[in-house]
């Protein structure tokens, strides 16, 4: 078997996938019976996984959001949608390669369908940039949500980004104006909107695409003001502090369902979404199709003025009485 | 919808006497000592230089504002720490250093003034407390003056000066961004209009939020202007920034500017943009 990609954390758990693969060609080569030796580690195997994944901490789940055969954005377009046609270029300045959309049924429903991409191997990732959206990225997102609006159908947004790329060329042409830009338009854009976080939301980057009617999270994913790296070099003047900061920045599924920002959170697979592509993504297009079919009741402007009342409660203060 | 109460506090009243600068100040541009009766006078400009000093919050409204005053509004809020976060410190530690040092409750203030006569919904950030971030109270308070202009059929000015979001609240300072945006968008449909002043620094969440969607941006001469840090973007690229990158001047040569002003030409400009756009 070759060696997979994996974290520290899941060594044990694949030393015994291993075994079992093992004692499984060993009894069909010897032809003997095993069964009762391999369903005693894989109970074993699940149990250890069980435990491993019920008490992982914040970096962990970082770490999990960013693994190296975690399912992208377009993996998920693959599995959930038919008849998908991508749609090119912000008919300004380029295409930006770090974000795919187009055209989509998803269970015979078309949709907008739009998500930052990220890379597998090294071509791949410089040439999706890493997942890290130029301006013209989200001024292309723009383009397609207004196309979306004129021709009324519901826009899915799938954000797995660490951050808005920070370059020469970003800021000439930008980045601070078309993500502020996006964000007002984005809540009164008048079809329904979801929005799921499939890995990584980081900060403006992952906002610029962010404003929606519902807000998901896979179970391994994050979303924050800054990533733990980021804030660990300006916090701590340290970025190997990120574990410490990814605590501070209570940046998981389960922080952010407790703090009311998000809606929902999607359910992986055991040992998280890379472990099996297909139920991840039936799990995800089961969620898409029953909030579609909610959401397409609602009429426009309650769904608007509902929109803009999620946005407009977000935020903790305190306020004396005169 | 009752989404604020009416917090009146006559802002001047409450003003505490500033501590004097000192009888002279060293330009930190091109060193030259300035008396510093005259740098008030010329609107803490350097004479010699033009380098504008940053100023407080309190010493906008007296330039911009008639009579240097507003009637301001919100002055009870303040950060609450939902997060209960700790780095090198307590984030309820922070907040209470920068309360004693600003005098402030938190990064901006708010309320209405009259600029030549016009009434409008004013919003002065202030770099003074943890960088002029940008939290939970900061988003609240300016939705509330946006809110406010709407509810008063106002203009809005905010003076932005800030390093973006406020760390310390994580995802709650990134949704701020979202709902001081949003209700821009309700703002324009009402076609009321909204100038976004910059002055040094706006950066990050703030310039990627409510700074950057005015009708009219304009901002003070050799600001910091942009979305990413340049030390963030200089690690990023791996080489050394061009000249002028990411200065007001930079921004109004790409387009993301209508006009640098002088400070000292500030309230004019914008009572000439107020009353262009009145109807
Ligand atoms: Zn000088």
């Amino acid at each position: 078997m070759q060696e997979r990609l994996s974290l520290d954390f899941e060594k044990p758990i694949l030393e015994l996938e291993k075994k079992i693969s093992d004692m499984r060609d060993f009894a069909a080569g010897a032809n003997i019976d095993m069964n009762g030796e391999i369903i005693s580690i894989q109970t074993k195997m699940n149990k250890l996984r069980e435990e491993i994944f019920s008490s992982l901490t914040r970096w962990q789940k970082v770490q999990l959001s960013r693994h190296p055969r975690r399912p992208h954005s377009s993996d998920y377009i693959e599995l959930m949608t038919a008849d998908y046609m991508e749609l090119h270029g912000d008919r300004c300045f380029a295409d930006d390669k770090a974000l795919v959309g187009g055209f989509a049924k998803i269970d015979g429903k078309p949709v907008l369908i739009i998500g930052q991409q990220k890379g597998r191997d090294t071509k791949q990732k410089l040439y999706r940039n890493f997942g890290m959206m130029h301006p013209e990225g989200y001024r292309k997102a723009l383009r397609l949500f207004r196309l979306a609006e004129k021709f009324e159908k519901p826009i899915v947004i799938l954000i797995d980004t660490p951050g808005a790329f920070p370059g020469i060329g970003a800021e000439e042409r930008g980045q601070a104006e078309a993500i502020a830009k996006n964000i007002r338009e984005m809540s009164v854009l008048k079809v329904p909107i979801i929005i799921i976080i499939i890995g990584e939301g980081a900060s403006g980057g992952a906002l610029g695409l962010g404003i929606g009617d519902r807000i998901y999270m896979l179970e391994y994913s994050w979303y924050s003001v800054i990533s733990p790296e980021g804030c660990a070099a300006i916090l701590w003047r340290d970025a190997a502090m990120a574990p410490q900061a990814a605590e501070a920045l209570k940046l998981t599924s389960e922080d952010l369902l407790e703090l009311g920002i998000v809606d929902k959170i999607i359910k992986e697979p055991p040992g998280g979404a890379h472990n099996d592509y297909k139920e991840m993504a039936g799990n995800l297009k089961k969620e898409i199709i029953e909030t579609l079919t909610e959401l397409e009741k609602v009429p426009v402007d309650e769904l608007l003025q509902k929109r803009l009342e999620k946005f407009r409660g977000m935020g903790v203060y305190r306020e004396q009485e005169e | 919808m009752e989404w604020f109460k009416k917090a009146k506090d006559g802002l001047t009243r409450q003003e505490k006497k500033e501590i004097p600068d000192g009888l002279w100040s060293k330009c930190s541009s091109c060193g030259e000592i300035i008396y510093t009766r005259q740098l008030e006078s010329n609107f803490w400009v350097c004479p010699n230089c033009k380098y504008h000093f940053r100023i407080t919050s309190r010493k906008y409204i007296k330039i911009i504002l008639d009579k240097g005053e507003l009637e301001e509004y919100d002055a009870n809020l303040e950060s609450m720490d939902p997060l209960k976060f700790k780095d090198s410190k307590k984030y309820t530690d922070r907040i209470k250093a920068a309360q004693a040092k600003s005098g402030l409750k938190d990064a901006v203030i708010c309320g209405i003034g009259l600029i030549d006569s016009i009434k409008v919904s004013f919003a002065i950030m202030d770099f003074d407390f943890i960088g002029g971030s940008m939290g939970s109270v900061v988003g609240e308070k300016i939705a509330r003056a946006i809110e406010r202009a709407i509810r008063h059929d106002m203009p809005l000015i905010i003076v932005s000066c800030s390093g973006g979001a406020r760390m310390q609240e994580s995802i709650l300072s990134l949704m701020q961004m979202a709902k001081t945006s949003a209700l821009l968008a309700v703002l324009a449909e009402k076609k009321l209009p909204y100038l976004s002043v910059l002055t040094n620094p706006t950066t990050a969440g703030v310039m990627a939020s409510y700074a950057s969607l005015g009708d009219v941006i304009i901002a003070e001469p050799k600001a910091l202007l942009g979305f990413a840090g340049p030390r963030v973007i200089q690690q990023t690229i791996g080489q050394d920034l061009p000249p002028g990158f990411q200065s007001s001047e930079f921004f109004l040569e790409k387009g993301f500017l209508d006009k640098i002003v002088d400070r000292s030409q500030l309230r004019d400009t914008i009572i000439l943009l107020l009353k262009y756009f009145q109807r």
